[in-house]
């Protein structure tokens, strides 16, 4: 089967540099997903597959094959562009065949799988109308028929969904999940959106300014980020990031005098260290409780389920997820608490600092998975 | 603007019937004039209502101007230049706007620049080149000493000599080459979103197939247009025809025929027979624009995409 595999890939626009070295191995049939804000290379990255991007330095291969030099035609990839692409003055039928008919394949036989292909994305009864006349979700439906019809080896996904409504997008997620089950073709989507990259992808590759920033599963991306970008970006809301410091006695400073005593920062005392907590993990406490941080509250987000306290501790912006009911009016003082195994810890340079408490964690998260 | 006065939409349909007259009344008098016979042409005060003898006036038209052969070279004529200015036109816009390479920019202003230099400016070199097409080979070679050269080493002497003066290519030709094409099809090619020349070029398709199967039917619209456009102006040509064909016999065209209808300073006053032949000439550019007419617009305007 098909595995995609990057050696210090690079790309550079006259002498700016956008993609800075990627390193990754795609496995086949695997789902993985690009994620990263506007402009990180994302993009560029996944056009350099398609062969729609020359490839400045490094390697690309397909299965075995370096693709450097291979034109898009000889790659066996398909791809599913944003604003769908489809040739306006060509009915669906014949957007769907295209393909096969530039491949010369016998008009009964292309008549047969565009027929075939139609049918498993549901859009038979509309195989005689022009794109002009689908709607959002249709024709981005033609668009993923018409990649599929080639039977691809690969299959590339740039932003397909970033055009169409919330409710819509949820529903074009299953189908592509669904497809991707189906098919089993390695494929390569590239997303800005984090629940998106979440719910599809069985591998997140999460890249940052032309950098890959870190590769793993959803979940191993959101419970051990392995930088404080990563952090940053995955998870909504948006992991508390607390800068401070620790002292002699593992105690870390942050804000406006506040302390928070934690065992791991012995280690660390004297060095810059962003200290994060995801919001899920901060809980209410009795005021006095071991270990408790004081806080004000800030504002209230409700969100049905659940809510979001904003709250000031000592200067540092504190989120908190919160199951409780009751008003709490913005002043009001609260405690909160984390286990220590919910810290995590970055230093100086971002990257993630390996603690005995995150450590633990790991393994316990392994198992878990292991188990299950 | 809407404006919902009795008084206004009255000066507007005024101010359209003023020009709807300006319009039409010297078709209207060619065609009152074309019906008529030479006594009821030559009456003063002129009379402006139709009267019978149209299809006699036709006929002498007809035969006198021997519009036969005729029209035929002028349809020769528009159609070539239609055809071939179009295929030219879609094809170096295509070059222009869909390849990188070097010097790209200078070649599409080399082009946009013959916009500046109609045909009566450069009639003359243009002539020159007619009377022998490959005259300006045959002075490089002879500037560069080539031709000195093969004769003292062979014997042979090179004239070569291509005379477009009264042939089809001579009154085509120069007339293919302006920019007005070009221009119109890249500011079309240039709407044209990247993402379908990547779509297609990952179904596998070469940058001639995108232009056959993509970008022709996409530019149907303005190729009508387009193809209105130049049909009228170059059936209208008067000035290259002329100069170019000696032998009016066998490559004259309709337009220069109207001349040899007006009639001699001291000969018969038969407007009605010049008018009659003018109705002829002017009926086929007539027929494009009314087939063409909704396409025409369609192209303009150029929504449809």
């Amino acid at each position: 089967m098909t595995t995609i595999t990057f050696k210090s890939v690079k790309k550079r626009y006259q002498k700016t540099p956008v993609v800075h070295g990627v390193d990754a191995q795609i496995q086949s049939g695997e789902f993985v997903v690009i994620l990263g804000p506007s402009g990180c290379g994302k993009s560029t990255l996944l056009r350099m597959i398609a062969g729609l991007e020359e490839i400045s330095d490094g390697e690309i291969l397909i299965g075995d094959t370096v693709v450097n030099k291979l034109e898009p035609r000889e790659r066996g990839c398909a791809m599913v562009f944003q604003n769908y692409a489809l040739y306006p003055h060509m009915t669906v039928r014949k957007n769907i065949g295209y393909a096969l008919k530039v491949a010369g394949v016998p008009k009964l036989e292309r008549e047969d799988r565009v027929m075939k292909v139609a049918q498993s994305v549901s859009l038979e009864t509309y195989l005689d109308r022009l794109p002009g006349q689908l709607s959002g979700g249709q024709r981005q439906r033609v668009a993923m028929a018409r990649a599929m019809v080639r039977e691809p080896k690969v299959f590339l996904f740039d932003e397909p969904f970033s055009n169409l409504d919330a409710k819509l997008r949820v529903a074009m997620r299953s189908e592509v999940r669904r497809l991707h089950r189906d098919l089993g073709v390695t494929s390569v989507f590239v997303t800005h959106d984090q629940t998106e990259a979440m719910t599809l992808a069985d591998r997140l590759i999460i890249m940052n300014a032309g950098r890959v920033e870190q590769i793993g599963r959803p979940s191993d991306v959101y419970h051990n980020p392995a930088s404080r970008f990563v952090a940053d970006f995955i998870g909504s809301p948006a992991m508390n990031l607390i800068e401070g410091q620790f002292d002699a006695k593992g105690a870390f400073n942050h804000g406006k005098g506040g302390r928070l005593s934690t065992e791991s920062g012995l280690a660390l005392a004297g060095r810059k260290i962003t200290l994060g907590v995801r919001p899920e993990a901060v809980r209410r406490a009795q005021a006095g409780s071991n270990g408790a941080v004081a806080a004000v509250v800030d504002y209230v987000e409700e969100l049905g389920a659940s809510r979001l306290i904003y709250a000031d501790a000592d200067g540092s912006r504190l989120i908190a997820v919160d199951n409780g009911t009751g008003h709490l009016p913005s002043g009001t003082k609260l405690h909160f608490t984390f286990s220590e195994q919910d810290v995590h810890l970055f230093g100086e340079d971002g990257r993630r600092i390996e603690t005995h408490a995150s450590a633990a964690r790991m393994a316990a998260h392994a198992n878990k998975t292991i188990n299950a | 603007m809407i404006e919902r006065s009795r008084i206004f939409d009255i000066v507007t349909y005024m101010v359209m019937a003023l020009g709807v007259i300006v319009v039409v009344l010297p078709f209207w008098i060619t065609i009152v004039a074309g019906s008529q016979s030479l006594a009821e042409v030559s009456r003063v005060p002129i009379v402006l209502w139709p009267s019978s003898h149209l299809w006699d006036n036709l006929a002498e038209a007809w035969t006198r101007a021997d519009l036969g052969p005729k029209l035929l070279n002028s349809m020769i004529m528009a159609v070539g230049v239609t055809v071939a200015k179009i295929s030219l036109a879609s094809i170096s816009a295509f070059s222009i706007v869909f390849f990188n390479f070097r010097g790209r920019m200078i070649c599409f202003w080399l082009i946009f620049a013959t916009l500046m230099l109609p045909l009566e400016v450069r009639i003359v070199p243009t002539y020159s080149i007619a009377a022998n097409a490959l005259m300006p080979f045959q002075v490089i070679l002879d500037t560069l000493g080539i031709t000195g050269l093969v004769e003292t080493l062979s014997g042979l002497r090179i004239d070569m000599e291509w005379n477009l003066l009264n042939s089809y290519p001579g009154l085509i030709l120069p007339l293919v080459a302006t920019a007005t094409g070009t221009f119109l099809y890249r500011q079309f090619f240039m709407t044209i979103p990247d993402e379908l020349v990547e779509a297609s070029k990952m179904d596998g398709s070469g940058p001639l197939r995108f232009f056959w199967d993509v970008l022709l039917p996409l530019s149907r619209t303005n190729m009508v247009a387009l193809a209105t456009i130049l049909f009228v102006s170059t059936w209208n040509q008067y000035l290259w025809p002329l100069l170019i064909t000696t032998d009016r016999q066998h490559f004259g065209t309709a337009v220069m025929q109207l001349k040899s209808l007006i009639p001699a300073l001291n000969g018969t006053q038969d407007w009605n027979v010049t008018m009659a032949g003018a109705l002829i000439i002017m009926l086929p550019p007539l027929l494009v624009v009314a087939l063409m007419q909704r396409w025409f617009v369609r192209g303009l305007i150029s929504s449809d995409k």
